[in-house]
């Protein structure tokens, strides 16, 4: 009961974060509506996402142009764009959602332990992180994919082990000034352990900087996604918007059928956009010179 | 007893070689007792308790030759037993700018109530109830105990901090520089408060600080640190009548006196020596207008001069001399051309 309290308070409070800032609340309503539209998908959907359609004569609807039938057109094989990107949503932000949570985890925790401990954990932590630093995105899932094959798990795979390794070292930077800080000196004092103060003491210390590098990892992810389905690396049997546009690449179409360009790239920038929004809402709280005086 | 070093020695390893910070410190704390550890900033205090409470960083090397709590031995003890039975069960800690010690973003009762949740079993209900029972006793209003540090002035964080201490009834309470960053009033009204505090629990209080004045009005003993070693201890009466240690009769000089208003203090010249690498003779001899050869060489050891008064230093048999001489202004500096 005491939990469910403390959860409804805590959402509360995001909220109010994020209605502070008018943009924030832009890119609070834009994601929402992304994230409704992808979960009831299966019932607003017209059309499956494969299902070549026919026109009233009868012939496939090849490269139709918005229109009251199609709404958003339709691609060179007959699908209807609007029934697509109603489902690629849901692959787009299924990944960007997983990559993004499971990046922060990591990156989190490898900035935590890495910055409370020092000595040679850090060490070996941050020499670790250095090496990621230095690992190209699409290499590096080029060759993921070709030695595993193009599969959800091994694209989100990819994604999270590139993207985690700024969250480690912001964080690491915050865990180093928070730990010299009195209160955990008193917290060992009075006999917490490591794991404790980690957790419960420095932690909840950075809680807005770990909210704003979770929504921009979701971002990173989402265009790390887009950028690999683009090129061919996404999983066939799940489409996305970066995969729609891959399609759209190799039919040779990408100069006439504009519209097969324009509602894909759109939505992969507005909800980006929308994301990096939140987190300036976040990093108000987090870095208060940036408020308006 | 309740606490006893003996030949305690803390050392840390830096690039420039290794850093005595305290050097063959004798010391005890017996029950029902306030002892004043007094000493510039920089000599020492603070790392002599973290040394005893293994609060201090990696790097650091601890040896003493006894380090018993009521007659028992705590080296044997591991790092784990020793925060779980000794820490806050037997000796707590007011920490350092205890203002800057609660965690801004737990209410301070949960944070007291943490304390009592490691060391102790007790139901919820009953650590709640210690802790509104505490707030009583350190003059909070228990409608404070669900607020945020934030909310507190310094005054009242330092009390929060001592009713966390008490929380669960130790025998030795440490006090580090309790009253520092406070104002007079609040000073005044804290030091009453332990006084008070002492009286009704009859726990022993080791206080450390560099202010002579809220020493001598709540210790029963002082000891005078200076270089990462104790130069005199006495009854607090004996310290401010008495005192043998030139180093003590300098910090005398440097406090104003009620009873001499107007009239100008002597400093003590020269500054607390570097312990890189460790100091020959008697880490004060630099500054020492007394100083004699063997004060450079030889290391003086505590000695008994009186009854319950040791001092280290090699000419304390002439303390009636060197008092009537260290109440002359002249006499600091000759010293100041010497150094």
């Amino acid at each position: 009961m005491n939990a469910l309290i403390a959860l409804r308070r805590g959402v509360l409070n995001q909220i109010a974060i994020i209605r502070q800032s008018p943009l924030g609340t832009v890119g609070a309503l834009i994601v929402l509506f992304f994230v409704i539209v992808a979960i009831l998908a299966p019932f607003l959907a017209p059309h499956g996402a494969w299902t070549t359609l026919k026109d009233a004569s009868g012939r496939i609807a090849t490269l139709q142009p918005p229109s009251a039938e199609f709404w958003l057109g339709t691609t060179f094989l007959g699908r209807d764009l609007l029934s697509q990107m109603m489902w690629a949503a849901r692959t787009t932000i299924f990944i960007g959602l997983v990559s993004g949570l499971i990046s922060i985890v990591i990156g989190a925790n490898v900035g935590l332990f890495s910055g409370y401990y020092g000595g040679r954990i850090d060490e070996v932590l941050m020499r670790f992180t250095d090496i990621v630093y230095g690992m190209p995105f699409l290499p590096f899932i080029i060759v993921l994919i070709a030695l595993f094959g193009r599969s959800q798990s091994f694209v989100i795979l990819a994604i999270v082990l590139i993207v985690w390794r700024t969250s480690a070292r912001v964080v690491r930077a915050q865990t180093l000034a928070l730990k010299q800080r009195q209160f955990v000196l008193a917290a060992r004092a009075r006999g917490c352990s490591d794991l404790r103060i980690i957790y419960r003491h420095i932690m909840p210390n950075i809680l807005p900087l770990l909210l704003l590098y979770t929504a921009f990892n979701i971002a990173w992810s989402i265009i790390a996604e887009a950028g690999a389905a683009f090129l061919g690396f996404g999983d066939p049997e799940h489409l996305s918007w970066g995969g729609m546009l891959y399609e759209l690449w190799i039919s040779g179409q990408i100069r006439t059928a504009w519209w097969w360009f324009a509602f894909p790239s759109v939505a992969i920038i507005s909800l980006v956009s929308a994301l990096v929004f939140i987190s300036r809402a976040y990093e108000e709280v987090a870095n208060p010179r940036l408020r308006q005086r | 007893m309740l606490l006893e070093l003996d030949n305690l020695c803390v050392s840390y390893a830096t690039r420039a070689g290794p850093v005595h910070a305290v050097e063959g410190v004798k010391l005890d704390v017996g029950e029902n007792e306030v002892l004043g550890l007094a000493g510039e900033s920089g000599c020492g205090k603070t790392t002599l308790i973290r040394s005893l409470l293994r609060l201090l960083p990696k790097g650091a090397g601890v040896s003493a030759d006894r380090l018993a709590w009521k007659g028992h031995d705590l080296a044997p003890l591991s790092d784990r037993d020793f925060r779980r039975r000794i820490m806050w069960n037997e000796i707590s800690l007011v920490p350092q700018s205890a203002q800057a010690s609660l965690n801004p973003v737990y209410r301070v009762g949960d944070q007291i109530i943490e304390a009592i949740e490691e060391h102790a079993d007790m139901t919820p209900a009953a650590a709640k109830a210690r802790v509104a029972e505490l707030f009583d006793l350190v003059g909070l209003e228990p409608g404070l105990i669900s607020a945020y540090p934030h909310e507190f002035s310094g005054g009242m964080r330092q009390r929060a901090m001592i009713a966390m201490a008490l929380v669960l009834d130790p025998a030795l309470v440490i006090m580090d520089e309790p009253t520092t960053g406070l104002d007079v009033l609040v000073q005044e009204r804290i030091i009453r408060k332990v006084r008070e505090l002492r009286e009704i629990s009859g726990n022993s209080i080791l206080l450390i600080t560099h202010d002579i004045s809220v020493i001598a009005e709540m210790s029963d003993r002082i000891a005078i640190m200076y270089g990462g070693q104790i130069m005199e201890v006495a009854a607090a009466i004996d310290m401010f009548e008495e005192p043998v240690h030139p180093y003590t009769l300098g910090l005398k000089n440097a406090f104003p006196s009620i009873k001499q208003i107007g009239k100008p203090l002597i400093s003590i010249p020269g500054s607390p020596p570097s312990l890189l690498g460790g100091v020959a003779g008697c880490p004060f001899a630099p500054r020492c207008p007394f100083a004699v050869e063997r004060c450079r060489s030889e290391r003086p050891v505590l000695k008994e001069i009186a009854p319950g008064h040791t001092a280290a230093c090699h000419r304390s048999g002439e303390a009636e001399f060197m008092r009537a001489r260290a109440s002359e202004k002249q006499t600091w500096q000759f010293s100041k051309s010497a150094a």
